[in-house]
């Protein structure tokens, strides 16, 4: 049982407890002849996006090999939402990938739709569409902010996190919650939009370009940024492909491919979008492919912002699936059965299998759901964007400087939770 | 540009040339499942991945699914991999199912790299093993943990109430740290 000798005089805190003979076939047999170097990055490190450890075997400052270590935010979500009714799954949801909690309902919903075979009217849909574009430019914005702070560009953050405040400030008038508001249900929206959220949302579209042209302006020519990330963690598209990559990470290496686009969901095909391509797959790419998507989903807010009505249904109104209005519960005796049974046992799903799958702002978020004929799930799972990204981290950052592996965690967006789950 | 075979049956595909490898195929919700002996399904995805018309080129997910403790199933657990086929815009569900007393299933790894760590989470939540895994150690719960907590049969945790007539008896059993 060999030992990584450390030097008598150095701190306790910097010794090396573990067997390092666990290490073998994942770092070099350079690393147990002390010619390369084991540090270890994380889980608290703040250029690792949350709680990620990632062991680094270094020859100098170069990346011999990386090993990522997650798990430290599992929290079994979909353990739990195995012991709720459908309904209550949603909430578990939120909890996934928590700069973008609406995508993640929107993959359960839509599965639990497809489950049960369950309608959703067109201005349901819409207000989704809405929220989603919102969450994905929100979400964004943490990126960006994250990014460029990584990077040594401070001031971003701070502007960044700005708007982000503006838009959780219009979710919260949705659904009560800046973050975790579990607004999409199955059938449709939990509430009507409120009277407030549309002049907000036309004054956000109206300041929000400018906000955008000024952060692209600080990075986009920046020569630091420049030199920083262009050529920096190239991912070829077959790579990209095989390893499971999705969202501006795929699109980044020139893969056109966006859900919205190819397999469009909650009505995405009547907008008129455009998929932001890169050309190169480094990261300098994958920035401006994220930036260009902040515009897009602009266009689609506009248009959205331009079909919706003031009034008109929110959800679906088949009774045996989606709760009745509360006006209804005082003259109605179906109704209060009808709210009775929803909120107590919820409804009932076949014992089949469904696969739905809605783009994030990370990537493709797939929801497998499969029912017991009960009103419990028998199995869901998340495939989750940032899962298969950090699985590819070894492979982004073999012979790049520490400093580069900052900037590619950074560019393909990591978020733990949405990992873990 | 070059030519794009038309689309292809992906059910009477597999038939066609590789019939002893369906088993089962059926449709819900518009959506195909595929279910193939644990043996071939290294070979069928390959097929499906590489053939003209089918061209799934992509491994969107891989799930476990954990049919305890229903007793009418031979086998008790289910893998399902979801393909997905970018050129022709369609998904397709390939499933395999696995007895609990040799919960193992071929690795995909050497189709799609990036199946290596969908595989290793289902090792570790779900307990069935890949072989020709590269790498089949946990990967969400720590490498000391007992059981696999996605299994029906694993218990929730929930913590018993105490009472004053029970508090003791439920202290005794409480997973403190003994001095």
């Amino acid at each position: 049982m060999a030992v990584v000798e450390t030097p008598t005089n150095a701190p306790d805190a910097y010794r090396w407890e573990g067997n390092i003979e666990e290490l073998r076939g994942l770092v070099s047999e350079r690393a147990f002849t002390g010619e390369t170097m084991l540090l270890n990055m994380g889980p608290h490190h703040p250029s690792t996006h949350g709680v990620l450890r990632v062991l680094l075997e270094l020859d100098g400052e170069q990346i011999v090999n990386a090993v990522p270590d997650v798990g430290f935010l599992h929290t079994g979500i979909e353990k739990t939402i195995e012991s709720k009714t459908y309904e209550k799954g949603v909430t578990a949801t939120d909890r996934m990938d928590y700069l973008s909690p609406l995508s993640n309902n929107m993959a359960f919903c839509l599965a639990v739709e497809k489950l049960v075979d369950l309608d959703v009217p067109p201005r349901a849909r819409l207000i989704r569409v809405i929220c989603l574009e919102l969450q994905r430019i929100a979400s964004h914005m943490v990126w960006l902010g994250t990014h460029a702070i990584d990077l040594g560009a401070m001031s971003v953050l701070l502007y960044a996190f700005r708007e982000r405040e503006k838009v959780l400030d219009m979710l919260e008038m949705l659904s009560g919650q800046r973050m975790m508001g579990s607004y999409f249900r199955p059938g449709g929206v939990w509430r009507d939009i409120t009277s407030d959220f549309k002049p907000t949302l036309v004054k956000f579209l109206g300041e929000f370009p400018r906000a955008v042209e000024d952060y692209q302006r600080l990075l986009e020519k920046n020569p630091i940024w420049v030199d920083r990330t262009q050529g920096v963690g190239v991912i070829e598209p077959e790579q990209a492909l095989a390893w499971g990559m999705t969202g501006p990470t795929l699109r980044g290496s020139g893969v056109n491919w966006d859900l919205r686009k190819s397999m469009p969901y909650s009505g995405y095909e009547q907008f008129t979008f455009n998929v932001p391509l890169g050309e190169h797959g480094d990261v300098y790419d994958r920035f401006m492919c994220r930036i260009l998507e902040l515009w897009e989903s602009m266009k689609i807010l506009h248009q959205a912002l331009e079909r919706l009505e003031d009034r008109g249904p929110f959800r679906s109104d088949n009774r045996k699936f989606v709760p009745p209005p509360r006006s209804e519960l005082g003259q109605s005796m179906e109704a209060v059965i009808h709210h009775f049974k929803l909120w107590t046992a919820g409804f009932d799903a076949p014992d089949e299998e469904v696969f739905a799958a809605v783009e994030s702002p990370r990537g493709e978020i797939g929801c497998y759901l499969h029912g017991t004929g009960g009103n419990m799930p028998r199995r869901v799972h998340f495939k989750t964007p940032s899962f298969m990204h950090i699985s590819s981290l070894p492979l982004l950052t073999q012979g790049h400087f520490i400093a580069d592996l900052v900037a590619i965690i950074g560019s393909v967006d990591i978020v733990l939770g949405d990992c873990d789950r | 540009m070059p030519e794009i075979a038309p689309a292809r049956d992906a059910a009477a595909a597999l038939q066609e040339s590789m019939p002893d490898a369906l088993l089962d195929s059926h449709s819900f919700r518009d959506e195909t499942t595929l279910i193939v002996p644990p043996a071939q399904v290294e070979d069928v995805c390959r097929f499906l991945r590489d053939t003209p018309g089918l061209v799934f080129n992509f491994l969107s997910d891989i799930s476990a699914v954990d049919y305890w403790p229903e007793q009418d199933r031979p086998e008790r657990f289910g893998i399902c991999y979801h393909l997905l086929s970018m050129l022709y815009g369609r998904r397709l569900r390939v499933k395999i199912f696995v007895a609990e007393d040799e919960a193992e299933a071929p690795t995909l790894t050497a189709v799609w790299p990036g199946a290596n760590w969908l595989e290793r989470e289902i090792f570790d939540l779900m307990g069935i093993r890949f072989r020709g895994h590269p790498d089949m150690r946990r990967v969400l719960m720590p490498a000391d943990w007992d059981g696999h907590p996605h299994r029906r049969d694993y218990p929730l945790g929930y913590e018993q109430v105490q009472f004053s007539f029970n508090a003791e008896e439920i202290m005794k059993h409480k997973p403190f740290a003994k001095e």
